[in-house]
């Protein structure tokens, strides 16, 4: 087991060196660049500022010069709130989203897995197909739409919650965002629970025990809810770390400062070392969740912890 | 989504026949298929026959905003455009926004995990890995690159496009009518093949700890001492028997591609105005909601009832192609 | 839909308290105004920035020789300076300076600080990307462009601790207005030094708990993309006349978002106001709705390299078939209709050359060898941002209406569209420009040869000529009437097409007192309470 993480660990080193390289790269041939301004600068002034910055230097040394900030822990300064540490930004909005993801995340699989275990063992009932249904409107109405409706309905004509805004302690803030960030997970957690358990209701094993005579809450429970959740598991890692790094629409409809404004502004200014900070700090979220849900799967899956 | 039903009663072959046959019987499935029909059949050919449906691209400014009527069923938008025309032609382009890229993307994902999980060990470690880098790579960035370097690759193509449909050395006015259903499709093209080489992750994933699971299972190894091929095994005995999650991994990223579409489109890559999708006309209704409701509603009636539609028939379907629900 | 949104909704509505007291209501207690503020600062260093989100953190936190006056554009308010003038060609200036005047950290403003500040912009190294700004300045564009290093030749000088003296290259009549722009605001010599150089970029000395200003608010809370917060500077030398107890920037992106907050009673004022919003803002809540002129215009640019785009008449023609009151009236609501490139401010006012005639558009492009828009190039029209594309649309149909063109638009983000544009590598964009003072050369200089916000490969030498000419120019009305013929010339060659007017749209809480319409829309905040 050790050996397993070790190797892992090792694995995710290489992978966050590849996508460091890579967003650098991409973020060079980016159209616009860091100084790019509406009224424009004048020519002078921005080669002097492109010098300040070392951007006048062929590509090769700036990466090879980047990389030995990094080297030494050191993410650099962004170049649109120019003279800010990454550092200082992440742990500005890191906390936000990780705060905001946690909470939708915990919605999401509090509704999502139970509703899909009932459509599931109830099949092609009405309990089935209105659980599903409920499942598909998650779906269907896109947080844009339902993200303005929410805030229009509890903000603007009740009153009875913010409309806008972010803060840490008190909940009033967290539930219209997280309810809307956590809908869709909600919803693909019904589905894909409903899908596994499905499979492992019409396993052999079910059937040998359902003529044991072992009570239905039983098998549910005890046999079949830990291979039924294999496919919930699998897209609750990669999820996780999506929601986790920040969701831009979620973020402009109730205007929270997390981590997806930054990243998109980021783009935008082609704004490099926060656009490599914030992708090294997603990739260790990929990195960990990944391990995360191959553990959970190998628990889940008897089978596959055996062969191990 | 009619194939299915016509491929299988050629074949007649045991397993598609028995699925057919289970299909039709599953009502909310038969629903679902004539749900789509009609909504799939409504956004191909009413737009085809001549003068049925107004023009959706005319303007007429003043008459902005109109609430449904006899002449405008679905009502105005802010440049007064029929809105009810506008759906219909945008269906077409989500329609195939959708289906397309879908198929792609999970083409891409069941053949990449579905080899990561039986294989193991290194190759898929390396797989996986792979799909950790991109994972976490700027996607927005690809995006916006590749809308600046594929721009002539497009306008090309609809070129050669129009003259394939048009003949080369036909009229100006003869070309022209061509380009306005050929542009619509081929500046599509960029938009396909960034959706569906880029959102194939999350099948993938599935996939694989699917075929983990199923791999081990005692009828796997019974075929694996049985002598067969590997890709007999893997494509033949594994594969269906984790269908059911990858059909409604599928049904549900179609919504999401659908919306994703908007997005791009927004970035420069997709349909360009004054041509619309549904996701555009969503994004934009959801703006004027408030006043306005029925340019959100309308368009959300057809992308829900599509989507509705297309995820029963894929419970049905899963239910369907279950090899062992047959022994019932 | 709703409906079915509503039924989801209501079981949680329950589970929520209502709130007692709304964030307005609460902030007309404490005297704080909550404002949205459209974006994140680049930084509050306000010789590094250019944005207008910016230079309403500026105005809070710092002040310029000249205040704004709450009321009356062409008013001039004492500032950091307490009286001015100027000798009889308009060449020379003298400012006395507040003898009260103190930074927030209670050291006092002297001449020193501005002239140092000058300096500071004027540093190449530095490159503030603003400096033209004081280039009116004698030999102030000489020093920024290292063609001189002797600072002492650029006419600012200290004659005492309160007298700043500064001579200028050519009269400018306009100058105290001038000096209302942040660019010309003051910087604390001793706080910028002791976190670095003069020539360094971007040190500590502009973050919380380093900043000081010599403004009415002093800076207390900065979280990126949450709020700004500032409350009142007790060194301020007109502090018993500052009106609120502090100011709350939000840097709210989403204009719906922004109106909702404000709707649910979160803001006083927004930044912005989407046109979508403003005929359900007319009928439910007028009182909250403001619509005032602003001296910005959006236009076409258009690339004259490109063939077609380079005959003069083809412009023409394209700007002819544009119907602009048709535009205002129905898409961008409340604008007005251009009737050439700069608004009327001040006593400019343009010949209003642009109409609408498609006959005439028609002949022109004939004329020019396209009848009826026959063998017209695919060209394809720029746009950043959604809400651009509805009346890039409507410019769409009508030049496919009444002159037999098809233009595509395309969809960029914000940094691949800005790029085309100053690389020349687009065909037509919509665009903006707003003023930076009021004064129509803030308008007419960037269309001149090299100018990085000219982006049409237009220029044109007696355009320049006369421009230049006036500029010499002590009479203010002579200066004035040369200028209108520069606009003529413009306007008859329109490299550009304006479209419209800019109109302010945005929503203001009725209790907020000292908030007047403004063309530059630069609110004196210390003029600024709140009524409970």
């Amino acid at each position: 087991m050790f050996r397993y993480f070790l190797n892992r660990l090792g694995q995710g080193v290489i992978v966050l060196l590849v996508l460091f390289t890579i967003t650098f790269f991409l973020v060079h041939a980016l159209p616009a660049g860091p100084f790019q301004t509406e009224k424009a600068i004048p020519e002078h002034i921005k080669e002097r500022m492109e010098a300040y910055y070392g951007l006048d230097k062929p590509l090769g040394v700036q990466y090879v010069k980047r990389l030995g900030t990094l080297g030494t822990a050191d993410l650099g300064a962004s170049l649109r709130l120019e003279g800010r540490d990454v550092s200082e930004i992440i742990s500005q909005a890191f906390p936000v989203s990780l705060q905001l993801g946690l909470v939708a995340m915990g919605l999401a699989i509090c509704i999502g897995i139970p509703l899909g275990v009932v459509a599931a063992w109830k099949k092609n009932t009405i309990l089935d197909y209105s659980a599903m249904a409920l499942a598909m409107i998650g779906i269907c109405i896109p947080a844009f739409v339902i993200g303005p409706v929410l805030a229009d309905r509890f903000g603007q004509q009740w009153q009875a919650l913010p409309a806008m805004g972010w803060s840490p302690l008190s909940p009033s803030y967290w539930l219209l965002p997280a309810f809307t960030l956590g809908l869709v997970s909600a919803a693909y957690l019904s589905r894909l629970t409903r899908a596994g358990m499905l499979e492992t209701l019409n396993q052999d094993f079910v059937r040998t025990a359902r003529a044991k005579g072992v009570p239905e809450g039983q098998i549910l429970v005890r046999h079949c809810l830990r291979g039924g959740l294999i496919p919930a598991v699998a897209y609750i890692g990669p999820a996780f770390a999506g929601i986790i790094s920040g969701s831009l629409v979620i973020e402009s409809v109730f205007a929270i400062p997390g981590l997806g404004t930054h990243f998109v502004k980021a783009i935008e200014f082609g704004d490099e070392p926060v656009l490599t900070g914030i992708g090294l700090l997603f990739g260790i979220l990929i990195i960990l969740a990944n391990i995360g849900t191959d553990i959970l799967g190998a628990w889940l899956n008897p089978r596959l912890r055996s062969s191990r | 989504m009619s194939q299915t039903s016509t491929i299988s009663v050629e074949k007649g072959a045991s397993l598609w026949a028995d699925a057919a046959h289970r299909l039709r019987r599953n009502h909310a499935a038969t629903a679902a298929v004539f749900v789509l029909a009609i909504i799939f059949l409504s956004c191909l050919v009413l737009p085809s026959i001549d003068g049925l449906i107004q023009d959706p691209n005319a303007q007429a400014l003043p008459k902005k905003n109109q609430s449904p009527s006899g002449e405008h069923w679905f009502g105005t938008d802010h440049l007064g455009r029929d809105i009810f025309s506008r759906v219909l032609y945008g269906g077409r382009i989500s329609i195939a926004v959708g289906l397309i890229t879908t198929f792609v993307s999970v083409t891409i994902g069941i053949c990449w995990g579905a080899i990561a999980g039986y294989l193991r060990g290194f190759v898929d470690d390396l797989m996986m890995r792979i799909v950790d880098i991109l994972y976490a790579m700027p996607f927005l960035i690809v995006v916006i690159l590749l809308g600046k370097s594929i721009e002539p690759m497009t306008t090309d193509l609809t070129n050669n496009t129009v003259d394939l449909f048009a003949g080369a050395d036909s009229s100006v006015a003869e070309q022209n009518a061509t380009r306005t259903w050929v542009e619509p499709i081929t500046t599509l093209v960029p938009l396909f093949i960034a959706i569906g080489a880029l959102s194939w992750l999350t099948v993938s994933r599935i996939v694989r700890s699917q075929v983990q699971n199923i791999a081990r299972q005692d009828f796997i190894e019974a075929a694996r001492s049985l002598g067969l091929s590997h890709f007999t095994i893997l494509f033949k005995h594994i594969l269906p028997n984790s269908l059911g999650p990858i059909i409604v991994y599928t049904t549900l990223t179609i919504p999401g591609i659908m919306l994703f579409e908007a997005t791009l489109s927004f970035l420069g890559l997709g349909v360009r105005p004054p041509n619309s999708s549904w996701g555009i006309l969503i994004e934009e209704g959801a703006n004027r909601m408030t006043a306005n409701p029925w340019l959100l509603f309308f368009p959300s009636l057809f992308f829900a009832a599509t989507l509705f539609a297309l995820n029963f028939l894929g419970d049905g379907l899963r239910d369907a192609l279950d090899p062992k629900s047959s022994k019932d | 839909m709703r409906r079915l949104l509503l039924c989801l909704t209501l079981p949680l509505s329950i589970l929520t308290s209502c709130q007692k007291e709304t964030e307005v209501a609460r902030a007309n207690r404490e005297g704080i105004f909550l404002m949205g503020n459209s974006a994140e600062p680049k930084s509050l260093d306000h010789q590094m920035v250019t944005g207008v989100p910016e230079s309403k953190l500026v105005g809070a936190l710092f002040e310029g020789l000249v205040g704004d006056d709450a009321v009356g554009d062409d008013v001039m308010q004492p500032g950091a300076a307490a009286s001015w003038s100027s000798n009889e060609d308009l060449t020379e200036w003298t400012f006395k300076l507040q003898p009260e005047g103190r930074w927030s950290d209670g050291e006092p403003v002297t001449a020193n600080d501005f002239v140092f500040s000058y300096r500071r912009m004027l540093t190449p190294d530095l490159a503030a990307p603003y400096a033209e700004m004081l280039y009116f300045i004698e030999n102030a564009e000489e020093f920024n462009k290292e063609q001189i290093t002797d600072f002492s030749k650029v006419g600012v000088k200290a004659l005492d601790d309160l007298t700043l003296f500064i001579k200028l290259k050519e009269p400018v009549p306009f100058l105290p207005s001038l000096t209302r722009h942040y660019t010309w605001f003051p910087v604390p010599k001793h706080v910028v030094l002791q976190h670095g150089d003069i020539a360094d970029r971007f040190t500590d000395w502009s973050e919380l708990g380093h900043i000081v200003g010599n403004g009415p608010f002093k800076l207390i809370k900065w979280r990126f993309h949450d709020v700004i917060e500032v409350d009142q500077n007790p060194y301020y030398w007109d502090a018993a006349n500052v009106g609120l107890n502090g100011i709350r920037f939000f840097p709210i992106e989403n204009p719906y978002t922004e109106a909702r907050a404000f709707l649910a009673g979160q803001l006083h004022t927004t930044y912005t106001l989407p046109t979508d919003l403003i005929r359900t803002v007319k009928e439910d809540y007028p009182e909250y709705l403001r619509q005032e002129p602003y001296v910005g215009t959006t236009f076409v640019r258009l690339n004259t390299t490109r063939p077609a785009l380079d005959d003069a008449r083809v412009r023409q023609a394209l700007s002819l078939a544009i119907n602009r009151p048709l535009l205002c009236e129905f898409i961008m609501e409340g604008y007005a209709p251009a009737k050439s490139l700069t608004p009327k401010m001040g006593s400019y006012e343009p010949n209003p050359v642009l109409e609408f005639n498609p006959e005439k558009a028609r002949k022109l492009l004939a004329e020019a060898g396209y009848p009826e828009g026959a063998g017209f190039p695919r060209y394809s029209m720029l746009i950043s941002r959604p809400s651009a594309r509805a009346s890039a649309e409507a410019l769409q149909a009508m030049w496919k209406e009444h002159l037999g063109i098809l233009v595509d638009i395309q969809n960029k983000d914000w940094g691949s569209y800005i790029s085309a544009q100053q690389s020349l590598d687009f065909d037509m964009a919509s665009a903006g420009w707003i003023g930076d003072y009021l004064d129509p050369t803030t308008f007419l200089n960037m269309w001149t040869e090299g100018n990085g916000n000219n982006n049409t490969g237009w220029h044109d030498a007696e355009f320049e000529r006369i421009l230049d000419e006036a500029a010499q120019k002590a009479e203010p009305q002579d200066r004035l009437d040369m200028l209108k013929q520069a606009e003529d010339i413009l306007m008859k060659e329109q490299p550009l097409l304006p479209v419209s007017w800019y109109s302010r749209n945005y929503l203001l809480q009725p209790n907020v007192k000292g908030w007047h319409p403004l063309l530059l829309d630069n609110h004196p905040w210390k003029a600024l309470s709140l009524e409970p």
